[in-house]
């Protein structure tokens, strides 16, 4: 039983990181209908961001609490990949909007290369590592739970309480609604299209950009092809929750997170991966709109 | 008069203040992003520690080239670009006649490609032309027959399959298996291969055709996964990651062996000097064999009601379910020849490298694969192959540039840059053309005369 | 007037009964009976929202009703159940054709190949499903010969032999609908449903289009059901019109019939029962005061 909630709350922290990343996805998928390939290279971005930023920090200030160390971290990171993926929406995606549907995707998955192969160049192909963080672990009931598991679940659940109002509560979530909803309609109604876009492209890499700091913080090291799996396994979780629904991606994200690490510990690691995508698949096949996802009406 | 002048000086004026404004702007953005990843760089020093390096000139090299590149855009490329279009637009276009050269650039094409290993063997010897051959040759012309193969089901059918290296896998490992473990030769496993592709794609293809659209994608790309990561842990039949070596070559129809030691190896039997050449020139000419073979039956295809079909479907499957069409076992039937082509490829794959493992099939062979179908502009099989040399042999050609060595020194290797400007590429190509190179598709039959159909009314398909 | 012609034969060819289709809480179609005959042209008409396309979407397979079974007896006294089959099937092998409401045409394709992929199962057949035709079977081509013929032949009927060889999706929308008709046709139905054919077009493309359906009935004997706002059409041509309100059947007779019920006037009008008397007074005093001013 305590190996068994151990196991659930590794899936939780696993989740929650895959939960941040996939929100990212499904928000763009939802106002433009586009699969951003590119999304999990920016996660990795925002991962070597932080990872400057904590070696520039740790050399120049010396003895910086933890706290505040985190969270200079985090906000270089959400910065910067902020900026990336407003400037990669700006000149690859827009270009292309309202045009046939594959060439956003092929564009995208140019990115994607791009993206990596550009972390690979000017930082170098080799695992990053970097001394652990945050080591306390606390036991409670037998169960051991780390303070990075802790910190990790409060951050998702605050980032979400946060973003949930936005969308929900705020004049700019209304836009980004309305432009999902039909976007040629919300610009007649005075709604600036692209800066709704823009802004969400900026939200989505933001979440990605915090999800890539814990993933740093979680597993101490970073690579630059650190974007592709958990970029597929977080775009597995949109899909799974329901594109274009932001629950639906975070509860798609938790499940994925337990699938795997409940899988591990009780069947053979190798096939984690094989059970996450098999789950995926037959989700899929019996529900084709995923958990929380509108079923797409057929109109005849 | 006075005025006139005096408005066209002051537009310019505010045209180069604009420029210097985004230019600056420009610099400002391309400083935020290359800070952390081009001015610093991380490495690890002796006692195996992450330390900083910095590269503040690089940096500025970034940012002024931004700068000066969006100023330029801004002040002299957009208004050139503005006007050439206006004058353009002015001019009635006269549709000139195709030249000798574009009318038949397929029989041209292929008659090149067939004359391409003796020419290369005359003008550099038999050595020498091994890397025209098979770096270039046979490399590209995998790549063609594999995106003419998907282009069934993407471009045809409007299916989108981001898992399609998972038939590429299954025939690789197909010959690399049954030769190994029952001596099948390649001539037998070649078209089993295929089959077994096939029905591959029948078995992952039944259940989830019901699905559109992206999730269709997203389910054929956890397939191509899955297949992978199976590759990889079933080792006591894959080997795993070690991967399958010593796979045997293929012979001339079993007539000829490749084998040093047999007794009718191929050079020994013609007198000639023992040389892997004439095994490589060999397989230039199967592959292009085998390319053709896919772009025939596509052709072929496409002519009869199976391939009408697939077309319909990707402009309106509802419309296709209301004339009668079983959609279910069409688009299986594109699955299937897509994978099959896939399959057959992936043979030909193993048979080269004499070696397949997993590290071979990865998402990212999928995503060249697509591009290049969309790049090419799909459907388009002569804009396909254009697009695979462009992005293939572009690539390969990369790594033949040493003389930029001298320009940014020994330590610069070229090979490392090749991802990078492939990516960039695709979104370069993508941005300027959206509907590939050839975006014209040419109808099956026709009653008076062939008119080609612009591709503003073709669609891509919803699944 | 039209009806006369095809006495002869007058059995039901589709028959309808308590069929019921509810949407999540909502009632589309409430226990509607109806038949259409053999050699008719049956009209389905009623206020926007009645549940006329999902009557068709029934008939035709792309919604499974809630309840009610759907027959369709097939000249040769063949008799298919519709609710329980797929619509490919219901296309293929009972023979009923369908249009759509907005225009589904294959835009990339040309509109001779539009027609051509109409004939699909009769091409796969002759080309042994693919394989034979791959060979250059001989029986192939000559289907395919035929196919082209047949094409020719509904192309000319209407009024697209000119414009055979262009993208359907250049064609002007009057022109589309008349090609998405001489699409089902070439399918080779014996009952035809057509989803609002003369929605969008001017009067002579109206004209045009009962002539075109008229020819359609007299030619091949092809029963049509249509649903029509344009009240020319509906009763220019057809022989038997049945009225949907909210999902139920309120009125079913001849054009003449139908367009003096009442309880249509007042659908139509939108009236509550009770006033429909008082509407029809009005009505009757207005005509009168026009008919004297003339």
């Amino acid at each position: 039983m305590e190996y068994f909630v151990q196991q659930l709350i590794n899936g939780l922290t696993l989740g929650s990181i895959y939960g941040l990343i996939a929100i990212g996805y499904t928000m763009v998928y939802g106002i433009i209908g586009m699969i951003n390939f590119a999304h999990g290279d920016i996660f990795m971005l925002g991962g070597f961001a932080a990872l400057i930023l904590f070696l520039i920090l740790t050399s120049v200030f010396v003895g910086l609490p933890v706290v505040l160390l985190l969270l200079v971290m985090m906000a270089a990171a959400m910065l910067t990949a902020s900026l990336w993926n407003w400037t990669i929406e700006k000149l690859a995606y827009r270009p292309l909007r309202g045009s046939f549907r594959l060439a956003p995707l092929i564009t995208a998955i140019g990115m994607s290369i791009t993206l990596s192969n550009f972390i690979q160049v000017t930082q170098g192909p080799r695992n990053k590592p970097i001394p652990p963080l945050v080591s306390s672990v606390y036991n409670v009931f037998g169960i051991s739970v780390s303070l990075k598991q802790i910190l990790i679940m409060i951050l998702t659940v605050s980032l979400l309480a946060i973003f949930w109002y936005v969308v929900n509560k705020t004049a700019l979530g209304r836009a980004q609604r309305a432009t999902e909803q039909d976007r040629k309609m919300a610009a007649l109604l005075g709604i600036d299209v692209d800066r709704t876009i823009s802004i969400t492209f900026v939200m989505g890499a933001a979440l990605a950009a915090v999800a890539g700091t814990m993933y740093l913080m979680y597993y101490g090291v970073i690579v630059f092809t650190d974007g592709f799996v958990p970029g597929v396994k977080a775009f597995t979780a949109a899909v799974l929750g329901g594109i274009g629904s932001l629950p639906g991606a975070v509860i798609g994200g938790l499940l994925i997170g337990l699938i795997e690490s409940l899988w591990s510990a009780y069947f053979t690691i190798d096939y984690k991966d094989v059970a996450t995508f098999s789950i995926l698949a037959i989700v899929l096949i019996f529900k084709p709109s995923g958990i929380l996802g509108r079923p797409e009406v057929e109109k005849v | 008069m006075a005025t006139l002048s005096y408005s066209k000086e002051s537009a310019a004026g505010t045209l180069t203040v604009r420029a210097l404004r985004e230019g600056f702007y420009a610099g400002l953005i391309a400083l935020g992003l290359f800070v952390l990843f081009v001015g610093l760089e991380t490495t690890q020093n002796i006692r195996n520690e992450l330390v900083l390096n910095q590269r503040w000139g690089l940096l500025a090299i970034f940012v002024a080239v931004a700068a000066v590149g969006r100023f330029l855009g801004v002040a002299y490329v957009q208004p050139w670009a503005a006007a050439r279009k206006a004058a353009r637009a002015a001019v009635v276009q006269k549709e000139a006649p195709e030249g000798f050269f574009v009318r038949n650039f397929s029989k041209l094409a292929i008659v090149a490609l067939v004359l391409m290993p003796p020419v290369a063997v005359s003008l550099l010897g038999v050595q020498g032309s091994l890397k025209w051959v098979d770096n270039f040759g046979i490399q590209i012309l995998i790549y063609v027959m594999l995106a003419w193969g998907l282009n069934i089901v993407v471009g045809l059918a409007g299916l989108l399959d981001l898992g399609y290296v998972a038939f590429y896998a299954v025939g690789a490992y197909s010959y690399a298996l049954l030769s190994q473990y029952f001596g099948l030769s390649f001539w037998v496993l070649l078209p089993l291969a295929g089959m077994l592709a096939a029905c591959w794609g029948i078995i992952l293809g039944f259940p989830v055709l019901r699905l559109r659209g992206d999730y269709l994608a997203i389910v054929t790309l956890a397939f191509g996964e899955i297949i992978r990561l199976v590759l990889i842990n079933w080792t006591e039949v894959t080997k795993g990651t070690f991967g399958v070596s010593g796979i045997p070559k293929a012979s001339v129809f079993g007539i000829w062996s490749f084998d040093v030691s047999a007794h009718n190896n191929f050079a020994k039997a013609f007198g000639l000097p023992m040389s892997s050449a004439y095994y490589k020139i060999f397989l230039f000419y199967l592959i292009l064999a085998l390319a053709l073979l896919t772009a025939f039956v596509t052709i072929r295809l496409r002519r009869m009601p199976i391939g009408r079909a697939w077309e319909a479907l990707r402009e309106d499957e509802i419309a296709c379910r209301s004339l009668g069409i079983n959609t279910v076992t069409t688009k299986l039937t594109a699955f299937a020849t897509g994978a099959m082509f896939g399959g057959i490829a992936g043979s030909f794959f193993a048979v080269r490298q004499g070696f397949v493992s997993p590290e071979s099939f990865v998402f990212l062979e999928s995503a060249i694969i697509l591009a290049i179908v969309v790049l090419g502009g799909m459907g388009s099989l002569v804009g396909i192959a254009v697009a695979a040399t462009v992005m293939v042999g572009g690539t390969e050609l990369l790594r033949e540039m040493t003389f930029l060595k001298t320009i940014f020194g020994p330590d610069f290797t070229p090979e490392l840059y090749r991802m990078l400007i492939f990516g960039v590429a695709m979104v370069v190509v993508m941005v300027w053309k959206p509907r590939g190179f050839v975006g014209s598709r040419e109808p099956t039959a026709f009653l008076h005369e062939r008119k080609a159909v612009s591709g503003s009314f073709t669609k891509e398909g919803h699944g | 007037m039209a009806a006369g012609a095809n006495l002869m034969n007058n059995d039901p060819i589709l028959k309808v009964e308590h069929l019921s289709m509810r949407f999540g809480g909502l009632m589309a179609i409430n226990d509607l009976s109806f038949e259409a005959r053999r050699g008719d042209i049956t009209a389905l008409i009623g206020p926007n929202g009645a549940g006329k396309t999902t009557v068709f979407n029934c008939i035709t397979g792309f919604y499974k009703p809630t309840m009610g079974m759907i027959s369709m007896t097939q000249q040769s006294g063949k008799k298919f159940l519709l609710e329980r089959m797929p619509d490919f099937e219901i296309t293929r092998d009972a023979k009923v054709a369908r249009t759509f409401q907005n225009i589904r045409m294959f835009s990339g394709l040309t509109v001779l190949e539009n027609l051509l992929v109409a004939q699909h199962n009769m091409l796969m057949r002759a080309s042994g499903y693919t394989i034979l035709g791959l060979f250059g079977y001989s029986g192939y081509r000559r289907a395919k010969e035929q196919s082209i013929e047949i094409a020719k032949h509904w192309l000319e009927k209407a009024d697209l032999i000119e414009r055979a060889d262009d993208p359907a999706g250049d064609l002007p929308y009057g022109a589309q609908r008349r090609l998405e008709i001489a699409r089902a046709m070439c399918t080779g139905p014996e009952f035809l449903c057509l989803d609002e054919p003369a929605a969008g077009l001017n009067p002579r493309e109206s004209q045009a289009l009962n002539e075109l359906l008229r020819s359609i009935r007299k030619d091949t004997g092809t029963s049509i059901l249509l649903i029509e706002h344009d009240m020319s059409v509906v009763m220019g041509i057809s022989d038997h019109v049945i009225v949907l309100e909210y999902g139920q059947k309120i009125s079913d007779g001849t054009p003449d019939e139908v367009k003096n019920d009442p309880k249509v006037i007042a659908a139509y009008l939108g009236v509550e029962d009770e006033e429909v008397e008082e509407v029809i007074e009005q009505i009757v005093e207005i005509e009168t005061k026009q008919g004297g001013q003339i």
